[in-house]
């Protein structure tokens, strides 16, 4: 296997969310596309009881040198792909430092602490400020949003894949996902392509919101 | 995506370590799979049973844990590799057939033990470390260090059990079991399997082949003989190595996921010129000649390893024991308090015992951004509490058992058991739950508190079990209750799935673990044969659910059954649309006026419902609702409407 070589070495990718919006599926897709170009990817995954709702984070770790550990050290994260707003947050908080990048779908999920009334969850201006005084950069992408018009929120994760490629943040082109898309998404495989290039169009029509 | 059978030895794939095992188990050529599903060993039969009719083998999901081991040993008593799989509950289920076929012996297929241990307890009702019992039973025992050693270790551990004639362990953590890395893949194995349980008679010509172990004493003397011969394989075993400077500030003994943890500490400290790292794969016996080598590097060992203090015990055992004169180092790990021993491990955790250790500072981000992101994160986020999944049918049982427990008025209580619906200890079974413990337990528990009536106990009692579960431990107790008329009513959640691990089928589900259907063994017909009251309920009539509920407590009498039919929602909902289109009619909602406290958001607790502070009324999240219809039928003022769809 040829050694890649990477700009930072390892690379620290968080994808966050909630149980049931298909991170694990975002990680696998990411990790295989980096795997068939050559890079040694460990992926830990942190996730509750098999209930829907929970807090779910994978940490991808991508290296041109070493088989790298399940978990980043915390402040070390150099991207986060959030799902879910307050999840986005909560990584912030551990493992955030002033030159990561994130990409946002804004679309909460409400904890059971906010559906029942005892905590508010921040609203979006709110949220805004936190990214933009938390990261380096921010693309808000709307992704449940653009699902629900495709048909499912269920694309909302691969809308999400399409803005993490588009914003080259990784060390793989728009090329090497398509064929893990049609292996993992047979039966469905035009609308999934679809709701990539979704996602890719979504994050270049969008400016970054660093500084707006 | 990556396939456990993929015919392309010398490419890389990406393998979560469950896949990286059973991969290994086809290099190694294995004939016979077998498990009960347990958190985190389930994919290593799970991807084993996809692929076995192609790949000529036979993988099953076995009742329990002691029926795998079981089963795997018979298939090595005829000759054929087996490994079973389980967590590190399961490994207790097993434990008495373990104690028994280590001193036994095996077949002439190798048999292996894939053990894998749950530190922090993520998914288990406890963190136990299997690797004690590999030592107190005497079963060589090796970790993986990495995912493609995962694959590696298995392949090689079934050589060694058939050169020794004994069992073989090979304990994973959650970390190897359910993370992902690259994996270089090896040869699959092509030879045919060919059973036969060979009854020639020994060299005396007394008796014909038999797994026996007795005469005890005899036989666990001979594998003393074959715990050496284990431990003369391991002083050479490519699975342990030294990375580091000859003479070393620290010198680091480290196993399994925890050497990843020890790599990413000492790199990220930039230390690797002062701290040196012995990495061990193969654990019991411990290779003594190859770590009394390394030892000599460092005045200071520091040990990292998940949950018990494993290798820093046996190493300090090997040290006591060493020639008079030599000189004894200073021992850092979780004696000393450097490292927890319980939770796990992670690269954090390492970096600050070196630290203490050492006296290395370490500051991975700005400080300032550092108080900043940690202010804001607790101002602005909060838990999430676990709750049980939109639609699932056991918040709409232990809605009915609440209520009914309430309407009957003696202080009745539930006794709890092992999978999603344990989670009714908390707010989302309206904390309904006394007890829970391991497989099988509520119904045993229930065994004892319905015969106290002697001592003036007469608070119902009520087990609840899933149906999985009941198959694999609860039988037993159940019999126990009819026959000795202990006063209490088993509750079966039958959601037709073993959910909490996958869905993975079980005896009521008329599927095998190869995808071939069976005969569907009838909870109902079973508890009837056994001469019990059975009733079956649909949870989501509440109605009903409840004033069966009440009726059988009134009634008394010895152990009775009540079975909770509905199928799990994550199995419903990727076979059909939702039953039911749900709004709330603002006009009906009364918010806060109703008096009702916000029973739909604040105490029925299901995801797809949201207090709406502004308007001050509950309305439905739609992304997250999946129609089941339930709410409609606790609200008092009847403004959650459901329409067919």
């Amino acid at each position: 296997m040829t050694v890649r070589q990477l700009v930072k070495d390892p690379l620290n990718l968080i994808i966050t969310g909630i149980g049931g919006q298909g991170n694990v599926l975002i990680s696998l897709i990411i990790g295989n596309a980096l795997v068939e170009n050559g890079y040694l990817v460990t992926i830990g995954e942190t996730y509750g009881s098999s209930q829907r709702g929970g807090p779910v984070m994978s940490h991808i770790r991508i290296s041109g040198e070493t088989q790298f550990s399940q978990f980043i050290p915390d402040g070390c994260a150099d991207i986060i792909l959030g799902m879910e707003p307050m999840e986005t947050v909560r990584m912030l908080g551990r493992y955030g430092n002033p030159s990561v990048v994130t990409i946002v779908n804004p679309r909460p999920i409400y904890p059971i602490e906010v559906t029942g009334g005892y905590v508010e969850y921040p609203g979006p201006d709110e949220l805004m400020e936190i990214f933009k005084e938390l990261t380096a950069k921010t693309w808000i992408i709307n992704a449940t949003e653009e699902a629900q018009k495709m048909g499912s929120p269920m694309f909302a994760n691969v809308i999400l894949i399409g803005a993490l490629i588009a914003s080259d943040v990784l060390p793989l082109d728009e090329k090497s996902i398509e064929p893990i898309l049609r292996e993992t998404f047979p039966k469905e495989i035009e609308a999934n392509i679809a709701a990539y290039r979704k996602g890719m169009a979504l994050l270049r029509q969008e400016p970054m919101k660093k500084g707006l | 995506m990556a396939r456990i059978d993929i015919d392309a030895p010398d490419t890389t794939q990406l393998f979560i370590g469950n896949e990286a095992i059973a991969r290994g188990a086809l290099e190694a050529g294995i004939g016979f799979a077998a498990a009960y599903p347990g958190t985190p060993s389930s994919e290593i039969v799970g991807s084993l049973s996809a692929v076995a009719r192609k790949m000529g083998i036979y993988a099953e999901w076995s009742v329990n844990e002691k029926v795998a081991m079981e089963a795997a040993a018979g298939a090595s008593f005829a000759g054929v590799r087996a490994l079973a799989a389980m967590k590190q509950n399961g490994v207790n289920v097993a434990s008495d057939f373990l104690s028994t076929v280590i001193i036994a012996g095996i077949g002439k297929g190798g048999l292996v033990l894939i053990a894998c241990d749950d530190p922090a307890a993520i998914s288990s009702s406890n963190e136990q470390d299997t690797r004690l019992l590999a030592k107190w039973l005497g079963i060589p025992l090796v970790e993986p260090g990495s995912f493609q050693e995962a694959k590696d270790m298995t392949k090689w551990l079934f050589d060694l059990s058939e050169e020794i004639g004994t069992l073989c362990m090979l304990r994973s953590v959650t970390r190897i079991s359910h993370a992902r890395g690259n994996v270089k893949l090896g040869e699959l194995s092509r030879k045919g399997h060919k059973a036969y349980f060979d009854q020639i008679y020994d060299s005396r010509n007394v008796m014909p082949t038999a797994f026996m172990p007795i005469p005890s004493a005899l036989r666990h003397a001979f594998l003393y003989m074959k715990l050496d011969k284990a431990r003369e394989k391991f002083e050479s075993s490519p699975f342990n190595y030294y990375v580091g400077p000859d003479e070393a500030d620290l010198l680091i003994i480290t196993c399994g996921s925890c050497w990843l943890y020890a790599q990413d500490a000492v790199k990220t400290l930039k230390l690797e010129d002062r701290i040196g790292i012995l990495k061990l794969g193969t654990l019991w016996p411990l290779p003594e000649k190859l770590v009394g080598k390394h030892l000599n590097k460092s005045q200071k060992i520091l040990f990292i390893e998940d949950i018990e203090p494993f290798l820093e015990r046996s190493v300090m055992e090997m040290v006591a024991n060493s020639p008079e004169g030599s000189h004894y180092p200073t021992f850092y790990g979780k004696r000393s308090g450097h490292i927890n021993a319980y939770g796990e491990q992670s690269p954090d955790l390492v970096i600050k015992a070196i630290g203490s250790i050492l006296g290395v500072e370490y500051q991975p981000r700005d400080m300032e951004y550092a108080k900043k992101a940690e202010e804001i994160a607790k101002s602005h986020v909060s838990d999430r509490m676990m709750v049980f999944c939109p639609g699932c049918p056991h918040r709409a049982t232990f809605w009915s058992i609440k209520n009914a427990l309430k309407l009957d008025g003696r202080n009745g209580l539930v006794t709890g058991d092992i999978g999603c619906y344990s989670m009714a200890l908390g707010p989302s079974g309206f904390f309904q739950v006394r007890t829970m413990h391991c497989m099988g337990a509520g119904a045993g528990v229930a065994n004892g508190l319905g015969k106290l009536g002697q001592f003036g106990f007469n608070q119902p009692v009520i087990a609840v079990v899933g149906d999985s579960t009941f198959f694999h431990a609860t039988i037993p107790a159940l019999i126990n209750g009819i026959y000795n008329q202990s006063d209490f009513i088993l509750v079966i959640l039958d959601n037709n799935a073993t959910a909490m691990t996958g869905f993975q089928p079980h005896p009521g589900t008329g599927m095998t673990a190869m995808g071939e259907p069976a005969k569907v063994i009838s909870i109902e017909a079973l508890c009837r044969s056994l001469g019990a009251r059975v009733e079956i309920c649909d949870p989501f009539d509440l109605k009903s659910t409840t004033a069966t509920l009440l009726e059988m407590m009134a009634e008394g009498g010895g152990a009775k059954v009540v079975i909770m039919r509905r199928e799990c929602e994550l199995v419903r909902g990727r076979k059909e649309a939702p039953p039911y289109k749900m709004h709330v009619d603002p006009d009906k909602c009364i918010g806060e006026a109703c008096g009702c406290d916000r029973l739909c958001t604040r105490v029925f607790l299901c995801p797809g419902l949201i207090w709406d502070k502004k308007t001050g009324k509950a309305k439905i999240d739609e992304v997250i609702c999946t129609g089941c219809g339930v709410c409609a039928d606790i609200c008092p003022q009847g403004a959650i409407i459901k329409e067919a769809t």
